[in-house]
């Protein structure tokens, strides 16, 4: 008989690294958490109407930005959140990268990880990429964005954002319209919202609905009529591009919008109408509500600003609530 | 299956018998009615004497186990695993025989690529190794294989396993042509309309992470439909690593009505839920997937009443670098025979869920019954196929290495209690802890 071959346990099991906070999932979030980040928001977004807007509290801070996948208002959104701070900002794309010559995840993770940088944003076209960065590297690791999984930041700034404008989310009605079944944003603000005490209910065609999702604590509506209810319509984009083909979610756009398009019609005076883009004029949203909801889109964009310095903020200077960390830790 | 019965289906180096003496074990084969501490003495590989001893607390002397589902990625992984580290693993877990799929590269489609596996089986396999051959050509599930031939040179069984057999009239037409040539048809069930896309149970926690599902229904309507199958031809059915609910009342419902169906059930089904996926930890990707806890009852109960006849560990190698990705890009599987002994004992005897003896039967008697092969027993005369545990004792997953080439575990770091000290295949002691 030969030998068993020596293994080191440690190869095999995730290093144990010092805990260290993350912003992978609203789930490990804590509803003092949220009030927590979304306070620092509120003092960030007074800085923003300084004459000079820069802030020199990260200073001599790194932070990478890997997008693996195509994004304008998210990357630019983190990268100017960075630089408002004054961190040293590098970002990396997926395109003209080495992931083009086949590098793994690892490997990329490995190489940035040895720059020492104190927080790494990632968005990744798939599930759980950010917590394989979080297990090979020393870095605070912020989800931009995984797959159809997490976008807790975009839940943040929509929270920031519905919290401006109503003075609290605590009792509110939010529908949250479309395509469910691929969007990470819905995930998140799903989970974001419930955390807060708002009421939600997702209005769509039952393909787009994924099977088991009120266990997250929301409701599910199919009528289109279902939104006339809410303080807030949340208008998903339809993700064409993330579905498989021939899969026949709905028979056509065209009857996607006759049918669950938000049309002025359909809403009733008072409603606030948001939208976490880019959007399909005339297929999930109509083009003159997109238009009168333009004022509030353009809060969102503001607000993404205000919540990463925030979620920056925060993670590096260990804040009195540790976020939870990455469930995979926990895992043996 | 007498046909398969009555053919030689498993290789092995032709070795010299051990010999040895086994004291203060309680002595357990459910077959052959027999629980009591006892001293077996072995000569030249035969069991030669059974006489009353004095037992040693935590000992247990048992039947060797055989698994119905390994893969072996031999001919074209061997970095994953190969004849010689996959029979050493299974003889690590108690195992003095296994069954190897033919998912391979090239796949055991042909008389020439299994008498080279048989070849190096007789070689250097370290407990007897049984080969299945595809289904169809390439397991591309258009042409029938020439399954004639390859019965002929010695298969265990037929299987596309990894896929599976998407026309009922090809399935139909092997179950039929079969009852000429022999050879057990196993089926990997699953309607892939229905899975595409999907990475893991379809279900509440599928619903949260945003993963695609791939739901029971997947599962049971093929299973439903392969029943009916074999119902009508009169053949016989094995359906491999059952994972829903749906699936098990099928087959009882197949058996009640006179099916000769068979199933087996994997550790993993058996104690893991879709919970565990929300580490997206790659190695709890497996294809089926783990379901919903009360599929994982189902199967429980299953396994415990005789619908599922059998424990297949659907070991699974997979390189390293190939797991470490985000879990959508990793690929379906996880390591098996090192461990199921000691999980299943920890998770459902010591619980007290399963009896010792069932699980022992369903390990070793069931999956050689569905398969024809000969019982391994505690019985004078018979070839000793043995394996001493030690129950009180517990161990760490990984902590002193595999011996596949592998390790993609999903049970990496966890203790276990029971540990596999002893294996006897064939008459040759093929490890000792």
């Amino acid at each position: 008989m030969t030998d068993v071959r020596p293994l080191i346990r440690d190869e095999l099991l995730p290093p144990s690294r010092p805990p260290r906070r993350h912003l992978i999932s609203i789930a490990d979030l804590s509803r003092r958490d949220v009030e927590r980040l979304l306070a620092l928001s509120r003092t960030f977004s007074r800085s923003l109407e300084r004459e000079v807007k820069k802030l020199p509290t990260l200073r001599g801070y790194t932070v990478v930005n890997m997008f693996f996948e195509s994004s304008t208002r998210t990357s630019s959104s983190f990268e100017l959140a960075a630089k408002r701070l004054s961190a040293d900002v590098m970002s990396i794309k997926a395109a003209g990268s080495s992931v083009d010559k086949g590098e793994s995840l690892k490997d990329t993770a490995l190489t940035i990880g040895a720059y020492d940088p104190d927080v790494v944003v990632i968005r990744h076209p798939h599930i759980g990429a950010p917590n394989l960065v979080v297990r090979h590297t020393g870095a605070h690791v912020v989800n931009a964005g995984d797959g159809k999984h997490q976008h807790p930041t975009q839940a943040l700034l929509d929270l920031f954002t519905i919290d401006e404008r109503f003075g609290g989310i605590e009792g509110l009605h939010v529908a949250i319209v479309g395509d469910v079944l691929h969007s990470r944003v819905a995930r998140s603000n799903i989970q974001a919202l419930v955390l807060m005490g708002a009421r939600v209910t997702l209005v769509g065609p039952p393909p787009l609905i994924p099977r088991g999702i009120e266990a997250m604590g929301c409701e599910v509506a199919h009528d289109i009529e279902a939104i006339c209810a809410a303080d807030v319509v949340y208008v998903l984009r339809m993700q064409r591009e993330r579905m498989l083909e021939g899969a026949n979610y709905v028979p056509s756009l065209r009857e996607y919008s006759a049918r669950w398009g938000v049309t002025s019609d359909r809403l009733r005076s008072g409603q606030v109408v948001m939208h976490p883009g880019p959007m399909n004029r005339g297929v999930e949203i109509a083009a003159d509500v997109a238009d009168a909801a333009s004022a509030l889109i353009e809060r969102q964009v503001r607000s993404g600003l205000v919540v990463r310095m925030a979620v920056l903020y925060d993670l590096v200077t260990h804040g009195p609530v540790p976020v939870k960390t990455a469930a995979f830790e926990e895992v043996a | 299956m007498t046909v398969a019965a009555a053919r030689h289906t498993l290789f092995a180096p032709a070795a010299p018998g051990s010999s040895l003496v086994i004291e203060g074990a309680r002595v357990v084969d459910p077959g052959e009615g027999i629980d009591a501490a006892l001293t077996v003495t072995v000569e030249d590989g035969r069991i030669t004497r059974l006489e009353p001893g004095t037992p040693e607390p935590g000992l247990l002397l048992a039947p060797a186990f055989v698994d119905p589902h390994v893969h072996l990625r031999t001919p074209g992984r061997e970095d994953e695993e190969d004849i010689v580290s996959g029979t050493e693993a299974a003889a690590g877990g108690g195992y003095c025989a296994i069954l190897a799929m033919p998912n391979t590269e090239p796949v055991v489609d042909s008389a020439a690529v299994l008498g080279s596996l048989i070849e190096r089986a007789e070689a250097e396999a370290r407990v007897p190794v049984g080969f299945l051959a595809a289904i169809t050509k390439g397991q591309q599930g258009a042409e029938l294989a020439d399954l004639g031939e390859l019965a002929d040179r010695g298969v265990a069984g037929f299987s596309d396993d990894g896929r599976p057999v998407v026309s009922a009239s090809l399935l139909r037409r092997a179950l039929q042509y079969t009852a000429a040539t022999g050879g057990l048809i196993a089926l990997h069930e699953e309607d892939p309309a229905l899975s595409r896309g999907g990475h893991m149970h379809e279900g509440a926690v599928s619903a949260e992470l945003g993963l695609g599902g791939w739901p029971s229904i997947a599962e049971s309507t093929m299973v439903a439909r392969d029943l009916a199958l074999a119902g009508y031809e009169r053949r016989p059915l094995h359906l491999l690593h059952l994972s829903a609910r749906e699936s098990v009342d099928e087959l009882r419902r197949a058996l009640a009505a006179g099916v000769e169906a068979s199933g087996e059930v994997t550790p993993h089904h058996l104690c893991l839920t879709d919970e565990a996926v929300r580490s997206l930890d790659s190695n709890l990707k497996m294809n089926p997937p783990v379901r919903a806890e009360e599929d994982r009852l189902a199967l429980v109960e299953g396994l415990r009443d005789g619908t599922i006849a059998a424990v297949a560990t659907d070991h699974a190698p997979h390189a390293r670098h190939e797991k470490e990705v985000p879990f959508e890009e990793a690929p379906f599987g996880v390591t098996g025979l090192e461990t199921a002994f000691s999980v299943l004992h920890t998770r459902l005897v010591v619980p007290g869920v399963l009896p010792l003896e069932t699980l022992l039967e369903r390990m070793s008697a069931g999956p050689a019954r569905i398969y024809g092969l000969e019982r391994p027993r505690i019985a004078v005369g018979a070839p000793a196929n043995l394996v001493l545990a030690d129950l009180r004792r517990t161990w760490t997953v990984g902590a002193a290495g595999f011996r596949s080439r592998s390790t993609n575990s999903w049970l990496l770091g966890h203790t276990l209690s029971g540990q596999i000290l002893m294996t006897l295949a064939a008459g040759h002691l093929a490890f000792r802890a």
